[in-house]
């Protein structure tokens, strides 16, 4: 039997994006040279909702996009299969812009590498900060840590931590399995 | 399973249809990546490619060079008239001199057909084929479908397709009726019966020796280039003779009832095959097709790519 603990359920994911969305509001204020980009295909989702927050909060329009790193990720050819991309979405120069990079799992800190990699190619920002929803800590590869944590988890590394969204799994969660049970 | 089925790219007819879609998927982001203040992506820093042209080329060249530089590859350049072919080295002695140098993916175009996949069969690396001879230019054919992809959508069921030309001589034709066939297009090819080969309808293309009634037929009409050096003699009494019966010009284009799609493979003879209104035209989409070479030829060396194992 598959074996799952939740670590956020809706009502906790809700408070939880709601804490985020106040301290980017904290700290950016009215995000006025401030942009936001959530890393494709996940943190697409999480972006989607702290961007509905806090536009309903401030009652003005956020300048947002998507960013795949497909193309500048380090584990390419060390896997069966080719990396297939998403899409790009940034129609905006991020040149001197203040950017929240958002994803939804922090684990070893690769993606977000290439992240910063693929970010350049839009300009150069005048600072980048990270936004996650998840942290797995202790597992990093790289020396990356994010600025705002929605939840601090230990994990083992044969554990995933999934993230379900209410508009593609049918509820808000955030749970632990272990990988073989993913797998199987 | 999204992963090429085959190992080099000799010809469009070994591909399935779902790795032609495959190719155009990946070209669809490698397009966004071109369009951007930085036009380059980190993937192939590890990987060399060597570009052997033993024919002469300067479009294509460019092109693969600018995909293979975009995707941050290693590029050795090498033309057959600045080399020791000259000399009498034969194709694998070359080759494998190049591969001594540890390259990791080819590209060629060979003035014999065939020479691609004799290379792929005896070299330790990934071979694309840039031309071989009259055979097949797979690349030319995948960005010209994919350029009718961009412009009249992704499902090919019912659109028609007209070949104009020197289909005798012409790698791109074959290829081009390859794909689009395998797409689910319909094709036609047109031109005067000395450079339309005997049995071609047994490829399921339809032939046509009238322009209007063909261009009448189709929504996307390909000029071909008449292949002056490919014609040792002569097929058709004269080049007027040829522009007057099959070029197309302003006056034919807008005297059909509908709009149709013009395409050329380039280099333009301009005022044979195609007069220069009709070239320069709205209807035209010669240029789209240069740039979406670049995105094509990034898909298909990103793909090959990925199935060279390091460890």
């Amino acid at each position: 039997m598959m074996e799952k603990r939740t670590i956020l359920n809706s009502k906790h994911l809700e408070i939880t994006l709601r804490r985020l969305a106040s301290q980017l509001k904290e700290n950016h204020q009215d995000f006025t040279n401030t942009v936001l980009i959530g890393l494709q295909p996940k943190g697409i989702f999480v972006l989607e909702r702290i961007k509905e927050i806090l536009e309903a909060d401030l009652n003005q329009e956020l300048t947002c996009g998507q960013l795949d790193i497909t193309f500048y990720r380090d584990d390419f050819r060390r896997r069966e299969q080719p990396l297939i991309p998403s899409v790009t979405n940034i129609d905006f120069i991020i040149e001197d812009k203040k950017v929240v990079l958002i994803d939804d799992v922090l684990y070893t800190g690769r993606s977000i590498r290439s992240g910063l990699e693929a970010l350049l190619a839009f300009g150069r920002p005048k600072q980048v900060e990270l936004m996650i929803l998840v942290d797995r800590q202790f597992e990093r590869h790289l020396p990356i840590q994010a600025d705002y944590i929605g939840k601090t988890v230990n994990t083992l590394t044969s554990q995933v931590v999934l993230v379900e969204w209410k508009q593609n799994e049918g509820q808000d969660q955030v749970y632990l399995v272990n990988q073989e049970d993913k797998n199987g | 399973m999204d992963n090429l089925s085959v190992d080099h790219l000799i010809g469009i007819k070994d591909l399935t249809k779902k790795d032609i879609e495959l190719i155009f998927k990946t070209a669809d982001s490698f397009k966004q990546v071109i369009n951007r203040p930085i036009k380059k992506v980190p993937s192939l820093r590890d990987i060399t490619i060597a570009n052997l042209f033993f024919e002469n080329s300067t479009r294509t060249r460019l092109s693969f060079e600018l995909a293979e530089k975009r995707l941050s590859a290693d590029t050795v350049n090498f033309s057959a008239a600045s080399s020791s072919v000259k000399k009498g080295e034969t194709l694998i002695d070359t080759v494998n001199n190049i591969l001594a140098m540890k390259v990791d993916l080819v590209v060629m175009r060979h003035p014999n057909p065939g020479a691609a996949k004799f290379l792929s069969e005896r070299i330790d690396a990934r071979v694309v084929n840039a031309g071989d001879g009259t055979h097949e230019h797979p690349t030319q054919a995948l960005l010209d479908a994919y350029s009718i992809r961009e412009k009249h959508g992704e499902d090919f069921k019912g659109k028609k397709v007209v070949i104009v030309g020197d289909i005798s001589h012409s790698r791109v034709a074959l290829s081009n009726i390859f794909c689009l066939q395998k797409l689910g297009a319909e094709v036609m090819v047109c031109g005067p019966t000395t450079l339309i080969p005997k049995h071609i309808d047994s490829l399921g293309v339809k032939v046509e020796h009238n322009l209007r009634k063909a261009l009448e037929w189709c929504d996307v009409a390909n000029m071909l280039r008449i292949q002056l050096e490919r014609q040792e003699i002569k097929y058709f009494p004269s080049l007027r003779e040829y522009t007057m019966l099959y070029g197309l010009d302003k006056a034919l284009l807008d005297s059909l009832d509908k709009e149709i799609t013009v395409m050329h493979p380039g280099p333009i003879n301009r005022g044979v095959e195609i007069s220069s209104d009709v070239a320069d035209s709205d209807q035209s989409i010669i240029l789209q097709q240069v740039e979406n070479g670049v995105a094509i030829r990034m898909a298909v060396i990103y793909l090959l790519a990925a199935k060279i194992n390091r460890s």
